[in-house]
């Protein structure tokens, strides 16, 4: 992150807005301690004279800067009174009667459904966010930081919290507010920050940013200079170019997405498209079987099928590159042969190893085809750069020769030329016959490789975009959603 | 100068290396001490038999029951990345099983009240029953395998004796004798060769099953399995079956050697000499890539450091000492920090007088 310039006001709630690798998270760090900021800028703080020195969150806490992070940080089991006053007093004697009382008052004040003698656990989510809020409150905050917040509140609760935000921001607590919900943030705060790449874009009032704006300047694209790309590749044209090979119908899973329909055509290349955390890697791993399905229907070449689990999947002809290469991508000690062959070997089944110099032979094809930077087949995967891992994995499901392939992300953390040559082969495999399905964070990506988006935001479907309608302007406009034009 | 550097590079072959030099320095320390280490010689026993006879021979004689488990041992630590601490206590109960099929619940009784190889399948099945359940317990319900397998490493014994109302069963059939000791006229102890059936039954499935590629997979990245459409789970849970085999196959040999069974010593600390013989063969306790092999010449690289010291009469109760020293030695040998810095020594070593030619 450098040379980020960030002022808060008091009484004021201020989006930080970005995405995911933003540098938001590097901001709050700094700001409370975490990260030693390195010599370079300085913090200032009503009231005190020089620069303050932020080295521990510690001494954020004592400047009165509070944070409360995404996951809820207290202990369930104590009670709401011990988790507000936890690490904090010097006292060694506890006073529990005046702890309660103080506890009690502090809840009553902010007007929070709990009593100081509950426990915690016995509260629900949003109440548990609402006492980490009344215990950074209590704590003589003038700011208050509040990461994602809402990300596992429901509808209710998160009005709640807001309601709450805005009492504090009556009291003259200055409020930064990172979340990735865009209704969000036009409903509460006042000035968005946004930031891009750990680079500052700007500091807006938020009647000066419509939503369309907003999106833009996260993504990086102003809205004049964008150039539409026209895709030159050759469509795929047999017999059977119009029969559908996938079809979902009210597909919903455990991962909390809001059911959806979807199809893809033989030969088709369409895509998921919306901000980070919209929910499109939930809904192709749903297709996929990669998350618990809960509800839905899937045909596959228009008979029904079950897809609970990866395995059923793969044998409808279903492939699926991940998101997180290192996560749920690569086998990092094994062999970049083991690693091709992996996907096909399970298909196989047990009973059924590829042969040594069958696997190399396999291996070797795909080295070649894919022109994978490689000692040798014999090397472990976790040795090769990040672009030559996923051609690893991308060779692994071809090796399946799939009729449908779903590519999460084929394209982050890999270098532009590597970039540049998965989209022509996704294009070129699409013009042979295979459906596939495109996710990508870079819109140009998707409009140059995609002839139909489905559009997410906030874990649903808001819309389909193809043909005419595939431009930067309607994607990133159907994305911001609301009253936009 | 090639060969060298490759014992300090990681991966492939070379992990064999590490058993293999362990034995080496082993054998070159008898070697010095004493060559009359050894000697093998024909001899008779107590039951008139010709046999081989020597330390060489008890080594690969007791070193066996070691092997078996840790066939089973790299497995489990291959694909779970724990051990199982409860093959000591399992194999009190597959033998406890087997002499009650065998006395048919007289533990004096003067006849076989069944053939020894039902008892033997009936003991196997229960100790992969007893493995299946450290299987789910680890695999289904993800709890740590070393305190899902304590809860049969305390009760084990315990169990065992009440298979037979806590009486101690003595098998009179000198034929029982046979798999711990020697079938006349084979000169070679039975237990040398039940091992290397073992062996050469887990090479094969190895080779002729993708239990290999599907165990190290799941060590290594479960969630990616999972997405390249492995079930986690069932890998884990076989690894634990196959090891309650192999168990089974030591507990016979553990009650064929004295015809009878003590719950409470019979194989006692056997699995950590078991996990040790995993360490040793250069794999990874927490999981990943195996090798099988180095696993099984770990095994008997231990029972050639015990079979050592009580050469050199070190008393029974000292023994434990003296091979801590010595697997603190070889561990921290082999360990990745030492590998390194020894490659970068070399390195150095290398590239001095490179530079004094230039």
């Amino acid at each position: 992150m450098q040379n980020v310039d960030f002022t808060l006001c008091e009484g004021e709630i201020h989006a930080l807005m970005g995405e995911n690798g933003a540098g938001k998270s590097t901001l709050i760090k700094v700001l409370t301690g975490v990260y030693p900021e390195d010599g370079e800028g300085t913090i200032h703080i009503k009231g005190l004279d020089k620069a303050a020195v932020i080295r521990s969150p510690q001494d954020a806490q004592k400047l009165g800067i509070s944070t409360v992070y995404q996951e809820i940080t207290l202990c369930p089991n104590l009670t709401v009174a011990e988790n507000m006053y936890i690490g904090r007093g010097n006292n060694k004697v506890m006073n529990w009667k005046k702890m309660n009382d103080g506890a009690n008052k502090i809840l009553q004040s902010l007007d929070i459904p709990a009593t100081a003698t509950q426990q915690l656990s016995s509260c629900s989510i949003a109440i548990q966010q609402m006492i980490a809020i009344a215990r950074a409150v209590d704590m003589e905050c003038k700011v208050l930081i509040l990461d994602e917040p809402t990300s596992s509140l429901d509808d209710n609760e998160v009005e709640k919290l807001f309601g709450m935000m805005r009492d504090l921001k009556a009291k003259g607590v200055g409020i930064i507010f990172v979340t990735h919900f865009l209704d969000q943030v036009y409903e509460v705060c006042d000035k968005i920050t946004v930031l891009r790449d750990g680079k500052l874009v700007g500091e807006f009032v938020i009647e000066d940013l419509p939503r369309v704006k907003l999106v833009a300047k996260m993504l990086g694209k102003e809205l004049d200079d964008m150039s539409e790309i026209k895709s030159e590749n050759t469509v795929y044209d047999g017999d059977d170019a119009d029969q559908v090979i996938y079809e979902a119908e009210g597909l919903q899973s455990a991962a909390k997405i809001k059911p959806f329909n979807f199809y893809i055509k033989k030969g088709e290349v369409n895509g998921f498209t919306g901000l980070l955390g919209s929910g499109r890697s939930e809904c192709v791993r749903a297709i996929f079987g990669a998350d618990r399905v809960i509800a839905g229907s899937a045909k596959k070449n228009g008979k029904p099928v079950k897809i609970t689990k990866p395995i059923e999947a793969m044998k409808n002809g279903i492939a699926y590159l991940p998101e997180d290469r290192k996560v749920d991508g690569i086998v990092g000690d094994l062999s970049v042969r083991d690693n091709i062959i992996l996907a096909l070997q399970v298909l196989k089944g047990f009973f059924h190893p590829i042969s040594k110099s069958q696997a190399y032979k396999f291996a070797d094809e795909y080295i070649k085809k894919l022109e994978i930077k490689t000692a040798s087949a014999d090397t472990p995967i976790k040795s090769l750069s990040g672009g030559n891992q996923q051609k690893v994995i991308l060779a692994r499901w071809l090796l399946m020769n799939p009729e449908y392939l779903i590519l999460d992300e084929p394209t982050r953390g890999i270098d532009i030329g590597t970039k540049i040559e998965i989209q022509k082969l996704v294009l070129q495999l699409a013009s042979e016959g295979m459906s596939a399905t495109f996710i990508s964070s870079e819109t140009d990506e998707m409009l140059r490789t995609c002839s139909r988006l489905v559009v997410m935001r906030d874990r649903k479907v808001v819309g389909e975009l193809s043909g005419e309608d595939l431009t930067q302007n309607k994607i990133m406009s159907t994305i911001a959603g609301g009253d936009q034009k | 100068m090639q060969k060298k550097k490759s014992i300090f590079s990681k991966g492939g072959n070379t992990q064999l290396l590490i058993p293999i030099i362990a034995l080496l320095i082993l054998a070159l320390f008898n070697l010095i001490a004493d060559p009359g280490f050894f000697k093998i010689s024909l001899g008779v026993n107590s039951a008139g038999d010709t046999i081989l006879s020597g330390y060489l021979i008890t080594i690969l004689d007791y070193g066996s029951e070691l092997a078996i488990l840790a066939i089973g041992m790299t497995l489990v630590t291959a694909a779970s990345g724990g051990q199982d601490i409860s093959v000591g206590a399992g194999i009190a109960i597959a033998g406890s099983v087997i002499l009650r099929v065998l006395c048919g619940g007289d533990s004096r009784a003067e006849e076989l009240q069944a053939p020894i190889i039902v008892a033997f399948l009936i003991g196997c099945v229960v100790a992969m029953l007893f493995g299946a359940f450290n299987g789910i317990l680890v695999a289904y319900f993800k709890i740590q395998p070393m305190v899902a397998t304590l809860i049969l490493y305390t009760a084990g014994r315990s169990i065992a004796a009440w298979i037979n109302n806590n009486e101690l069963p003595v098998i009179k059939e000198p034929k029982f004798a046979y798999f711990g000791g020697f079938i006349p006229g084979v000169p070679v102890p039975t237990t040398f060769l039940i091992a290397l059936v073992c062996v050469v039954v887990i090479l094969l499935v190895l080779k002729f099953t993708t239990l290999g590629l599907y165990t190290q997979a799941v060590g290594i990245n479960e969630s990616s399995s999972r997405l390249n459409g492995l079930n986690p789970i069932f890998v884990k849970f076989l690894a634990f079956v196959i090891l309650g085999l192999c168990v089974g196959v030591a507990g016979l040999i553990k009650v064929s050697r004295i015809s009878s069974i003590n719950y409470s010593v019979i194989a006692k600390d056997i699995e950590m000499d078991a996990i040790l013989a995993v360490a040793l063969g250069g794999n990874a306790l927490s999981g990943g890539k195996f090798n099988m092999i180095a696993s099984i010449l770990g095994a008997y690289v231990i029972q050639f450091l015990t079979t050592t010291l009580y050469k050199f009469e070190v008393q029974a109760d000292a023994l434990p000492a003296y091979k801590a020293v010595v697997v603190i030695i070889l561990v921290v040998i082999s360990s990745p920090v030492v590998s390194d810095k020894l490659s970068a020594l070399w390195k150095k070593v290398k590239k001095t007088p490179a530079k004094e030619v230039g």
